[in-house]
């Protein structure tokens, strides 16, 4: 991939931009910079900054193609009213998207200022569909999800709500991350001008054509086939991501219930605030130590918002990988179309070269409609059987190149999207390795504040 | 047997007496603190004489027939003693007793449970230093009645419920069992660090006596009696002094606050219990998922086995709630009703003071004794009373203290060992990650 500058100074900031945002845009600007200027002194390192800067802690492959060139942020969110194709009016969320050149700059040059733009959710989703589609060997990277699922019942399920808004910016900085880090995906053309051209990328993006690929595959997807010789290596992937898919939306829904009732034995805990305070009121030597116990007892009780508000993060982490499976099992079926195709091919092969063989020999081996019409219409004339005979001979010809074409494609297809499952398959392992142990942190922080709180309390009683 | 006769038969025969009315109870309190005979209780009764079976005859001398106000200035002792420190218990002790080893009884009547009472002592009122009696429940019931018959003016700690939980509980259940031993241990300590109750010869007689041949439809009556004397008493009370109002106030305040913070306690239990369904099936998913995983198979079964670690951990913490905190505060309940109770009668000591004496004035009685047994025995109440009050505040602010620092250090605990369990993960987690590191570049 050709070095590709990002326009710079270009991109001024959309009208819809408040002098307030404008203010925090370019407190942010500030910022990267500084960060920048980290960067540059340990050249070889140039994500770290980034991805010390990227709340999601996810592993970002570092040294890859486009990240080593571009920073990406999506720092805000803004909620925006419009009007749709329809003409109805409808409020969406628009996401800000900066990008930088994070590359080495001449000594003494400015660095450069961040382009920016905005993108809805269903942009995003658009530039996954072309993704998906164009690159059907690759594990694309999933999407926070649409709604919020899996949520115990104190969060909202509002897609506005601030705190869903907020998990969903996270996501989706931590999706763009992934696609520039990707070996492959990170070179697309397309992905790059959706970081850099506002207005002109959706009619790029349809331009390509995708989409009728995508109508013709997803029919022939949806249709049911049949492999008879399915790879055993994808046979199991696709048992393994079933697994996953299932293991992790179970994991999701106990932890949902587990929230609940834990938040529930801490609210309570708000309860002995209240009553220990009205019982202070009439005793005299107990009363302070009480009415001091109650507070922390408050404490206490307000201290499992943060606790469950952290722990949501863990469970967003989780649910990447949850929507990752059904990335997994996309590669799978497009392998096993793949397959399909090749084996009617061999299977197409087959049959022709068996008229052959009965044209040339004169043998009806199976009953069939020719074998019918040459009974009762008589032999054909030789002149017939030659030209025919050639015709066939044409066709079978074709079909072998077709076949070595398929079985080609078949080959390139395993190769290249083995090599991605197995790319993927570590990340998987690294990050939730550390999402688990980041888990474990939080679990000690939230014993931590436990202890803390009782100490304090006890400290209280102890006075009484 | 010889504890064992049902309550319920033997008082059937008994019930009808007529005479309940004044002479079994009334009488007793006058001349207790008129001081003629510290034990009129047991004179009056004709029955009480086989009640004491070791056959100490009823010699009473002790303090506990001592007036009311030597009473007062040993415990105004005390109270100051308390102030300087709070732990130390002050009061001479000259009497231990201990409540364990609980053993079941199957006989073809019923079943039932018998208690060790242990007492050491130095006292002279005891025959020997040490006695080993076994009691059961109705035992501790008949000298909490009896307690509350010789010693009207004083506030006598309260017994565990007959039934706890409105008969959910298995009656011999471990748990059970346990509990009531410990709230029966509690109540006889209160007794025997009482200055005036420990000398009551019932209290004597129930932990020194082989077999405690008490007549029980007598002691269900004299219960009977009592509630009939209050109906019986007739005076209406005109003014109740402030001091008593304050109590009476402070007192139904308390246990309302108790009783919210049984219900908060009752509510945490039940969710921690389901917090704790929830959280062993969470660490049940963890190690399914295990199953299907290389790498990550070792985090994730170290995940499960640290949630099922800290489910332990909780368990423990909600069964100590249960078993420690809860009763607690339940004998609190009860404590506040015979309070209350205490209260009641004094009320109505003064209500019949004050009746008599204006019936006294109206009539131009020149007999004024029966009107000043009277006012004695209102001052004695008051004076008792208060004594007692005093002594339960400063007994319920170091049990509050004692228990809420338990609540909080059990808590502590808990977190403690949930953090330690999270911590031995993430260190096991990263040795593997070493001992992997150095096995690759081997």
């Amino acid at each position: 991939m050709g070095r590709r500058e990002p326009s710079r100074g270009g991109a001024s900031a959309p009208a819809q931009l408040t002098a307030d945002q404008q203010r925090k845009r370019e407190v942010k600007m500030m910022a990267d910079s500084d960060s920048a200027d980290v960067a540059l002194i340990g050249n070889t390192d140039l994500t770290s900054s980034e991805s010390e800067n990227n709340i999601v802690n996810t592993m970002v492959e570092k040294g890859t193609a486009l990240l080593r060139k571009i920073e990406i942020n999506v720092p805000e969110a803004e909620k925006r009213t419009g009007k749709n194709t329809v003409n109805m009016q409808e409020t969406y969320t628009a996401y800000l998207i900066e990008t930088r050149p994070a590359e080495s700059l001449p000594e003494g040059s400015v660095p450069a200022t961040p382009d920016s733009l905005w993108r809805r959710y269903s942009e995003f989703e658009l530039l996954r569909m072309y993704l998906l589609v164009t690159y059907p060997y690759i594990i694309i990277p999933p999407l926070p999800e649409k709604r919020a699922e899996f949520v115990w019942h104190k969060l909202s399920a509002d897609n506005l709500d601030p705190d869903f808004v907020e998990r969903r910016r996270v996501g989706l900085e931590n999706f763009l991350l992934r696609v520039a880090s990707h070996p492959v995906l990170s070179t697309d053309k397309i992905f790059y001008r959706f970081l850099t051209e506002e207005k002109k990328w959706k009619d790029e993006v349809l331009e390509t054509g995708f989409q009728d690929k995508a109508d013709s595959r997803l029919k022939s997807l949806s249709a049911m086939y049949r492999v008879k010789n399915p790879d055993k290596k994808f046979t199991a992937l696709k048992l393994y991501s079933d697994e996953l898919s299932a293991a992790i939306s179970q994991l999701l829904r106990v932890r949902a219930r587990v929230a609940d009732r834990l938040y529930g034995v801490y609210k309570v805990h708000g309860n002995y605030g209240r009553v220990f305070s009205e019982w202070s009121a009439i005793e005299k030597e107990m009363g302070d130590g009480l009415q001091s116990a109650g507070h922390h007892m408050d404490t206490y009780a307000a201290s499992i918002d943060d606790i469950l508000e952290e722990e949501e993060h863990y469970a967003d982490q989780l649910k990447e990988y949850l929507f990752y499976t059904d990335a997994v099992r996309s590669v799978c079926r497009k392998h096993e179309l793949i397959q399909y195709e090749l084996e009617t091919a061999a299977q197409d092969l087959v049959s022709k070269k068996q008229q052959k063989e009965e044209l040339t020999t004169g043998t009806v081996r199976i009953f069939s409609l020719k074998g019918m019409t040459s009974k009762i219409f008589g032999q054909e004339s030789q002149e017939q059987r030659e030209s025919r005979l050639a015709a066939l001979e044409q066709s079978i010809q074709e079909g072998e190149e077709a076949l070595k074409e398929k079985n080609k494609e078949c080959q390139e297809f395993l190769q290249t999207a083995w090599e991605d499952i197995e790319r993927f398959k570590e990340q998987k392992d690294r990050d939730l390795r550390d999402a688990l142990i980041n888990y474990a942190i939080m679990q000690i922080t939230m014993c931590k504040k436990g202890i803390q709180v009782w100490s304090n309390a006890k400290e209280c009683f102890n006075k009484m | 047997m010889s504890a064992g006769a049902p309550r319920g038969l033997a008082s059937s025969g008994q019930k009808p007496i007529g005479e309940i009315l004044h002479p079994l109870c009334l009488p007793s309190v006058y001349q207790l603190f008129v001081g003629l005979c510290g034990h009129t209780g047991l004179t009056l009764c004709p029955s009480q004489e086989a009640v004491l079976t070791n056959g100490t005859p009823v010699e009473t001398s002790s303090p506990a027939s001592a007036s009311s106000l030597f009473n007062r200035l040993q415990l105004d002792d005390d109270l100051e003693a308390d102030g300087r420190d709070p732990y130390a218990s002050t009061e001479a002790h000259d009497l231990f007793v201990t409540v364990d080893d609980p053993k079941k009884h199957v006989s073809t009547m019923e079943t039932y449970i018998t208690y060790r009472v242990s007492t050491k002592t130095t006292r002279i009122e005891f025959d020997l230093p040490e006695y080993c009696v076994r009691r059961r429940y109705q035992d501790f019931d008949w000298l909490r009645i009896k307690l509350e018959d010789s010693q009207p003016t004083h506030l006598i700690p309260p017994l565990p419920e007959k039934f706890v939980m409105k008969g959910v509980v298995d009656r011999f259940s471990e748990d059970f069992v346990e509990t009531r031993m410990k709230a029966l241990d509690k109540f006889l300590k209160r007794v025997a660090d009482h200055p005036v109750l420990s000398f009551n010869p019932h209290l004597n007689a129930f932990l020194s006596a082989k077999d405690l041949n008490k007549r029980q439809g007598l002691a269900l009556l004299t219960k009977v009696g009592e509630s009939v004397k209050h109906v019986a008493g007739g005076y209406k009370l005109k003014v109740r002094p402030a001091e008593f109002c304050a109590m009476g106030e402070y007192l139904d305040t308390f246990s309302q606050k108790l009783g919210t913070i049984d219900r908060i306690a009752q509510r945490i239990l039940f969710l921690q219990s389901e917090y704790l369904t929830e959280v062993r099936e969470y660490s049940s998913v963890y190690s399914s998922w295990a199953g299907s995983e290389e790498e990550l198979q070792r985090p994730l079964e170290g995940v499960s086995c640290t949630v099922s670690k800290s489910c332990q951990a909780l368990e423990d913490l909600s069964e100590n709630m249960g078993q420690d905190f809860l009763p607690v505060l339940r004998e609190y309940v009860l404590y506040v009703e015979s309070m209350k109770n205490v209260l009641r009668k004094r009320d109505q000591s003064q209500a019949e003071y004050e009746g008599r004496l204006e019936a006294a004035v109206l009539r131009r009685q020149e007999d004024k004794s029966p009107v000043e047994k009277c006012q004695d025995r209102v001052e004695c109440f008051n004076a008792d009373l208060k004594a007692d009050w005093e002594r339960w505040q400063s007994n319920k602010r170091q049990d509050f203290k004692q228990l809420l620092t338990g609540v909080a250090d059990k808590n502590i605990h808990y977190f403690e060992t949930c953090q330690a369990a999270w911590e031995s993960f993430i260190t096991v987690l990263q040795d593997k990650q070493t001992e992997d590191r150095t096995g690759e570049t081997n």
